[in-house]
């Protein structure tokens, strides 16, 4: 899960990183309000969870309380990479002297935390070239140890009370990072004004299957459908195409889309029913889809812990219930395909073994008679 | 020869009173693999499926001597039950519990790799050598033997190219999943690792997906192999930023897209398959 800034830095004062004072407003006046008491220039940022807001436009500075309503009013109305704007954090105009990238994350082939630091901060890491990056695995057992963090000030040229600072902030970081239970936690940038150091950003991902551990505010804004799945427990990802995808397995799923993609169609969701998924949760699932109003439904089942009767019987109930108008293509296979296939035959659906079959009905690709590819 | 598991393997199931746990022990035992024990904390004395339960892994393991140990334990629990098992002298841990929290995933990691043992999962369908010994809940019956070494990041695509390989008379010496979560124990190179030293595999089928960098790292490995490798990657149509399922599956910022995948395991040496069903083909290119 993804904080907003302002709930980032709320996080990282109660860890003692500095952040420049400001809040977050929701209305014009509020911002007004703000600005009135910090007293000085402010910065009027979006809080919206996509990235590139800077560029976007979403990051506008003000020299007095009512210039700092009249941006707040324009950043209220904004989009964002599709995010609505609904809130604004309203902080003091920092001088900035150096800006300094700071982030840790997790780094999947080691399989334990990295620290990554640049003095070329400002800008997306991805676009600082790898002689001006320092990185550091911070072994599970042991945490991180001032001295690592000496050495990593040293290495970017920090030194005396800045490189001090610095440190006391990666320390704090790494805390904070293994307490949250974040996948990721960034500062970008980590700014020098003047003698102080200051989180002028801060990011803070949290793992969602850590999430029963921690008490924190739901920022996750779903779609409608997006919301419908979640609550049978299942994920769900619009796409562009037309062919409604239902599979178990997120891996046979995104094989599902790339098929039919190779028959020059496209799916229009991904939708994973997992491994085990019952009668009830399937069921809810095609109705979802078949309202989603595909020009075909696409059924791809390779049954493990997933039962072909089951199913065949979810799809049958919502047949019944007549919700299910579109064309429906479907493959089964695997545990009880026999039963399954059974079920569906005797209403009058034909159900393929073959995924190559299926996807290229679902795709409108008939096969051209034989093993022409061979 | 095969690879993690055999005719050898005596099984510890933790967690074999759950709903999941004992419907699994039944099918693991009906399969054929030796199962030693089981272990719930306060069900000492209960028996699933004629397999006897104890209190502890520590007492379970005194008294019958697995060594493997397949975690069938809810994900808050997880990281205490994986260091349980570690502690005890288990030397191979197969976690089959989906949404393990990541940082329990790397300290499991970590506590493993300090005592010599070999973690697979969180988040896998198992490890199967087929006709001899299964440790998870794939469907037995789409695996025949044979001599083609199987490694994978997701189930049921991996019971879909199993299918397709076995339909056209290449079996399987072990099919391995590795799991579909950021943090897993072994990894592609580790799994490949074994594959290259054992006997019976003659060639190996590498199933991947986007997101994360465990196949380029792969690639690497491959170039140094003498087993003929053939790829199949999921999520060549999957948009950027969206994670598609498996909390690895998200292209980021163009890394770990398809195209850089397929570019890397080609210049390691691997065949790319572009659909599922030609997985077989240029498998039999080289057996």
């Amino acid at each position: 899960m993804k904080l907003y800034e302002y709930m980032a830095k709320e996080v990282f004062q109660q860890y003692r990183i500095p952040v420049p004072r400001g809040r977050v407003a929701a209305e014009p006046h509020e911002a007004e309000e703000i600005a009135r008491e910090l007293g000085v220039p402010v910065v009027v940022k979006v809080q919206v969870l996509a990235g590139g807001r800077g560029k976007a436009g979403g990051v506008k500075f003000a020299d007095n309380p009512r210039e700092a309503k009249h941006v707040a009013d324009e950043l209220l109305k904004m989009e964002i990479h599709g995010y609505r704007v609904r809130r604004v954090l309203v902080e003091e105009k920092v001088d900035i002297d150096q800006e300094i990238y700071l982030g840790i994350t997790i780094d999947p082939g080691d399989r334990c935390p990295i620290l990554i630091a640049s003095s070329h901060g400002g800008v997306s890491i991805e676009e600082v070239p790898d002689k001006h990056i320092v990185r550091e695995r911070i072994p599970m057992q042991w945490g991180l140890y001032p001295y690592q963090v000496r050495a990593i000030a040293e290495r970017m040229g920090l030194d005396g009370g800045l490189g001090r600072d610095f440190g006391n902030i990666a320390i704090a970081l790494y805390r904070l990072f293994r307490e949250k239970d974040a996948e990721l936690t960034e500062i970008n940038p980590l700014v020098v004004s003047g003698d102080q150091v200051l989180a002028a950003d801060a990011r803070l991902n949290v793992d969602d299957d850590s999430l029963f551990r921690h008490d924190l505010p739901d920022t996750e804004k779903l779609s409608e459908i997006e919301e419908r799945v979640a609550e049978i427990g299942l994920s769900y990802v619009q796409l562009e195409g037309d062919v409604a995808v239902l599979a178990n397995g997120a891996g046979a799923t995104m094989a599902t889309m790339d098929i039919l993609q190779q028959y020059d169609s496209a799916a229009m969701n991904f939708l994973d029913v997992g491994g085990g998924a019952g009668v009830e949760s399937m069921t809810e699932a095609l109705r979802i889809l078949a309202d989603t109003g595909p020009r075909v439904l696409l059924v791809n089942i390779f049954g493990g812990i997933t039962r072909c009767d089951d199913v065949a019987e979810a799809i049958l109930r919502v047949q019944r219930e007549g919700v299910l108008r579109d064309p429906l293509v479907v493959r089964l296979i695997g545990t009880n395909e026999e039963q399954g296939i059974d079920l569906l035959e005797e209403e009058g659906i034909t159900a393929f073994r073959n995924l190559e079959d299926a996807a290229r009905v679902a795709a409108g690709t008939p096969a051209s008679g034989g093993a022409e590819e061979d | 020869m095969a690879i993690l598991i055999d005719d050898k393997t005596k099984l510890l199931v933790q967690g074999a009173t759950g709903h999941q746990g004992s419907f699994h022990t039944r099918l693991m035992s009906d399969y054929g693999t030796r199962i030693a024990a089981g272990v719930t904390p306060g069900r000492k004395g209960e028996e699933v499926n004629g397999v006897p339960i104890y209190n502890t892994v520590e007492e379970a393991t005194q008294c019958h001597g697995p060594n493997a140990a397949i975690l069938f334990i809810p994900a808050p629990f997880v990281k205490d039950a994986a260091f349980e098992a570690i502690s005890a002298g288990l030397k191979l841990l197969v976690i089959i519990t989906e949404h393990v929290p990541l940082h329990d995933a790397m300290e499991i990691m970590a506590y493993a790799e300090e005592k010599d043992v070999r973690v697979v999962g969180p988040n896998t369908f198992g490890i199967i050598t087929p006709g001899k010994c299964k440790v998870g809940f794939m469907p037995g019956q789409i695996f025949e033997p044979g001599p083609v070494g199987l490694v994978s990041r997701s189930g049921t695509l991996s019971y879909e190219i199993a299918h397709n390989l076995c339909q056209e008379g290449h079996g399987i010496t072990t099919s391995v999943g590795i799991g579909g979560d950021r943090v897993v124990g072994m990894n592609f190179v580790d799994i490949l690792k074994e594959f290259e030293h054992d006997d019976e595999t003659e060639a190996v089928a590498l199933v991947g997906e986007i997101g994360g960098t465990a196949e380029e790292e792969a690639a690497e490995f491959i170039k140094t192999m003498d087993t003929p490798v053939v790829a199949y990657l999921a999520g060549k149509s999957a948009p950027v930023g969206k994670r598609m399922g498996h909390a690895g599956a998200i292209v980021e910022r163009g890394r770990g897209n398809y195209a850089s995948k397929k570019e890397a395991l080609e210049e390691g040496g691997a065949a790319v398959a572009a659909l599922p069903w030609e997985v077989p083909v240029l498998v039999g290119e080289h057996l």
